[in-house]
């Protein structure tokens, strides 16, 4: 457990691979992106399913010109202009990844595995140069595995030992990201004490994680509480 | 005369045996689940990591927190779960998905989808989760205009645009009628008040009936 979102940022090094959690906004640790922007590392590969939305998060990381490649499954959206501009403009490199490749290589990653073989992209753009293997009548395409130095993950209550729980379609890339870095740093709206949550509804057990950090209660819950 | 995007929904949602588990894709598949009334037994799965999604939501019943693959908000069904992401494209790899439905903009008599890329070199390619989606369920089904703007069809001998995958779809629901294709052989299902004839003459293929 870490004071504040600056302590859970220290000592990310220029030059690191970031798997940032996140579908949209939901689930996007936005307090621990705003983090990064303030601690000044830069030349970073992300790894996220998206390439940021409207200027918080991902895009005001972007913007800031601290990113030098994305690595992510659907970078053009209505509000992706921050994204666009730089890539349009050569400043920013893109690895497109099928969005279910991306999530299972980053499982791949945390699970110690050497890669995979998926039916997905068989016969693709996506696939060209891939190694290939036929089993029981079916092609394959075999896909690596994503680990990053450092993971941001958005979750929704924690406690010390770094156990998390999400919230709703917030969980997506999140668990998979907290298991496949050197850095694990998750973000939540209240850490609760140890023995609060039911150990059979923890999603991503503590081993995982290093760095936990409360951010205060979501706005949405703000406004119902 | 052809169906509107509503009656071709309502055709599809028609076809959708009970007890089935589901993935709409984003654009005008959604509209299929209008459709999905509350004495059908039919399960949605967003890959996003919800099974048991229910319909969209405005106003305060809005969660940021629970949105579909469009990002658009919805809700969830009592005995909704709740998954990662891996999760979720291993249910749909693994089988466990009866049908999804796919928008597209061209599909080949042999099955080949194309719906993500139009092989535009300026656009910003994003593939999302139509590769995985197109040869991850039991069942792909396609819902498109049989022709572009420009009066071409989409539906094809062989596909121009890059391939999402290779014979990965079974049906393809347009408005002007209901085709069969890929391994089970390429034939019209159902025509909407078109001939056959005016759908060989619209597709330059040579159409049979089942």
């Amino acid at each position: 457990m870490v004071a504040d979102v600056a302590d859970a940022l220290s000592g990310v090094a220029d030059g690191s691979t970031v798997l940032i959690g996140g579908f949209g906004l939901a689930g996007h640790p936005v307090q621990l992106i705003d983090g990064l922007l303030e601690q000044g590392a830069r030349d970073l590969t992300i790894v996220s399913n998206n390439a940021g939305n409207g200027d918080t998060g991902l895009a005001a990381l972007l913007a800031a010109g601290r990113v030098s490649k994305v690595v992510c499954s659907f970078p053009r959206q209505v509000d992706s202009y921050v994204f666009d501009g730089l890539y349009r403009t050569g400043q920013v490199q893109l690895e497109l990844v099928p969005q279910g490749n991306l999530a299972e290589r980053i499982r791949a990653g945390g699970a110690g595995l050497g890669g995979f073989f998926t039916p997905t992209g068989f016969g693709t753009p996506l696939a060209e140069g891939k190694e290939t293997r036929q089993i029981d009548g079916s092609w394959y395409v075999f896909e690596t595995p994503i680990r990053g130095d450092v993971a941001l993950v958005g979750g929704y209550l924690g406690d010390p030992l770094g156990n998390v729980v999400y919230r709703k379609t917030s969980r997506n890339f999140n668990p998979v990201m907290a298991a496949a870095a050197d850095l694990s740093i998750v973000q939540v709206d209240r850490v609760v004490g140890v023995g609060d949550l039911d150990p059979e509804a923890v999603v991503t057990p503590g081993i995982y994680v290093d760095r936990v950090v409360a951010v205060g209660d979501r706005e949405w819950l703000r406004e119902r509480a | 005369m052809s169906l509107s995007r509503s009656q071709l929904a309502a055709r599809i949602a028609a076809d959708i045996p009970d007890g089935s588990y589901v993935n709409l894709g984003i654009g005008s598949p959604t509209l299929v689940a209008d459709h999905l009334t509350a004495d059908r037994d039919i399960t949605l799965q967003t890959e996003n990591g919800l099974l048991g999604m229910g319909p969209a939501v405005t106003g305060p019943a809005i969660d940021p927190d629970l949105v579909n693959a469009g990002k658009i908000p919805v809700s969830e069904l009592p005995g909704a779960s709740y998954f990662h992401q891996a999760d979720s494209f291993a249910m749909m790899r693994g089988g466990h998905l009866d049908i999804c439905v796919l928008g597209a903009f061209q599909v080949s008599t042999s099955g080949d989808l194309a719906n993500w890329h139009t092989g535009d070199q300026d656009a910003i390619p994003a593939v999302g989760g139509a590769m995985d989606l197109a040869v991850g369920a039991k069942q792909s089904w396609v819902m498109m205009d049989l022709l572009t703007k420009t009066g071409e069809s989409r539906l094809v001998e062989r596909c121009s645009y890059p391939l999402t995958g290779v014979g990965c779809v079974t049906r393809v629901y347009t408005d002007r009628a209901v085709f069969s294709v890929g391994a089970s052989g390429a034939r019209v299902l159902e025509r909407f008040d078109t001939t056959l004839d005016e759908l060989r003459e619209l597709t330059g293929l040579p159409w049979n009936e089942a």
